[in-house]
């Protein structure tokens, strides 16, 4: 079964809903009981970088970090993507999980934040969790802070310079996009995700 | 690039599409579950649900009403009307709404907004502005209650305030325009986009493809929605986007 994680930062109906389309059995769980069993773990996120703090507060962390450990493949959406680097200049008290190295940084003082709506990624054609999915798709993001391309990128997107669309490493992957709201594309990667 | 956002709107009234002209004359348009769904499959960026139900007893049906759209929606969902207190808006994100947008609500307890972004993020959270054009003046007034109670708020000043309280998007509507077809206000979309960092959806009047173009590129707009040209077969969503694309406008296309 695969572990919907609610941390308390916002609606995960979305995300269930479509991982419920691509016929997966799922359950969304606040439980770290529950999230141990699990056989992949999916963290959305929307908001603030400081409703992370929740995740080491409430034990959740370090469940998570022992089933990353144990192999158990990862996927983080937006907010629960960046907290997979270090920290994010949003809440620089706030430590991220650390499994990916840097930071995640602010859109250049002209661009119009948060960057919100479909925007094109260029996708690596070697990454597992965008299999099948064509090259200048189109998805949907809502975001105010980015993480910085970087050797785990396996798609940028360009608002004020390029940033990390989707990053992947081992059995880890993160997506700053939404793929519960980015139309068949996201489904594909959902289900791709599933399939791993 | 990031795309301008073609948005499908639908007035809902005791559970069924309807579409007035200036907010009056309704006329029943389909089931709003059906119409999402074709219209998120022709290419629509985003569907708005707008529930103008006066009578409580068909508000009933809403939540229904959001489920069900929601069910086959995989674009992002908004929902408003009628949402009044942070209950009644968690109770239309249980249902599968993505974002809510609050109009009257918002103007009579401004901390509402608040509320629900600390709850649900601010990308939740859409503060709709019901604007009339001032008799003879460059300014606009803020109009709550379906646009029949004035508020004396001016409209660019009002929506600066939602984006500090926390809004993260106004879906501005021209009172002046709506329905009519004559195209969007373009002055007071500029207005208010210019005047916030958060994105501005332009609404009301829409009426062919030249309109949405002109409001991305004279109004500013990030986003702009439409309804009754959706409805009824006078534009497929399909070919509106691709005729603004010719135009040199970023669209999502092919979807």
């Amino acid at each position: 079964m695969i572990a919907i994680v609610d941390y308390g930062a916002g609606n995960l109906v979305s995300v269930k809903k479509a991982l419920d389309w691509v016929g997966q059995e799922c359950a969304i769980t606040s439980d770290p009981g529950e999230v141990a069993k699990a056989t992949k773990i999916v963290l959305p996120g929307v908001g603030h970088f400081a409703s992370t703090a929740a995740l080491a507060r409430t034990g959740l962390q370090d469940v998570i970090s022992d089933a990353i450990a144990r192999g158990i493949p990862f996927l983080g959406i937006c907010v629960g993507m960046q907290w997979m680097f270090e920290r994010s200049q949003e809440s620089p008290d706030t430590r991220g999980l650390g499994v990916l190295s840097g930071e995640c940084e602010r859109f250049p003082a002209n661009m119009k934040s948060p960057h919100v709506g479909w925007n094109q990624l260029v996708v690596d054609s070697s990454s597992r969790l965008l299999r099948g999915v064509p090259l200048a798709s189109f998805v949907y993001f809502t975001h105010s802070f980015r993480a910085p391309a970087s050797e785990t990128t396996v798609a940028c997107c360009e608002y004020g310079g390029q940033f990390s669309a989707a990053v992947e490493r081992d059995h880890l992957f993160g997506v700053q996009f939404h793929p519960e709201k980015s139309g068949e594309i996201g489904l594909k990667v959902l289900a791709n995700f599933c399939e791993l | 690039m990031l795309t301008k956002r073609i948005i499908a709107c639908l007035d809902v009234d005791g559970g069924r599409v309807v579409k007035g002209v200036q907010f009056e004359n309704l006329r029943d348009a389909g089931d709003p579950a059906e119409l999402a769904k074709i219209h998120g499959a022709s290419g629509a960026d985003e569907i708005v649900l707008l529930d103008i139900s006066a009578a409580h007893e068909r508000r009933a049906t809403l939540l229904d009403t959001v489920q069900r759209a929601a069910r086959q929606l995989f674009i992002p969902f908004t929902v408003g009307g009628g949402i009044r207190t942070l209950e009644d808006a968690a109770a239309v994100f249980w249902a599968g709404a993505d974002k809510i947008s609050i109009n009257s609500a918002a103007l009579a307890e401004p901390t509402l907004i608040t509320g629900i972004a600390e709850r649900f993020g601010s990308q939740a959270v859409v503060v709709a502005i019901d604007a009339k054009r001032c008799e003879g003046a460059s300014h606009w007034e803020a109009f709550t209650r379906g646009g029949r109670a004035k508020t004396g708020r001016d409209a660019v000043e009002w929506a600066r305030e939602a984006e500090g309280r926390g809004a993260g998007e106004i879906l501005l509507t021209s009172m002046d325009r709506d329905g009519t077809g004559s195209g969007f206000d373009c002055d007071l979309t500029r207005a208010v986009a210019d005047s916030v960092r958060i994105p501005v959806i332009a609404s009301g009047g829409a009426g062919g493809a030249q309109h949405f173009v002109e409001v991305f590129r004279e109004g500013h707009a990030d986003a702009a929605l439409a309804a009754s040209i959706f409805h009824y077969g006078f534009s497929r969503l399909a070919d509106l986007k691709q005729e603004i694309g010719s135009q040199g406008i970023p669209v999502r296309w092919p979807c």
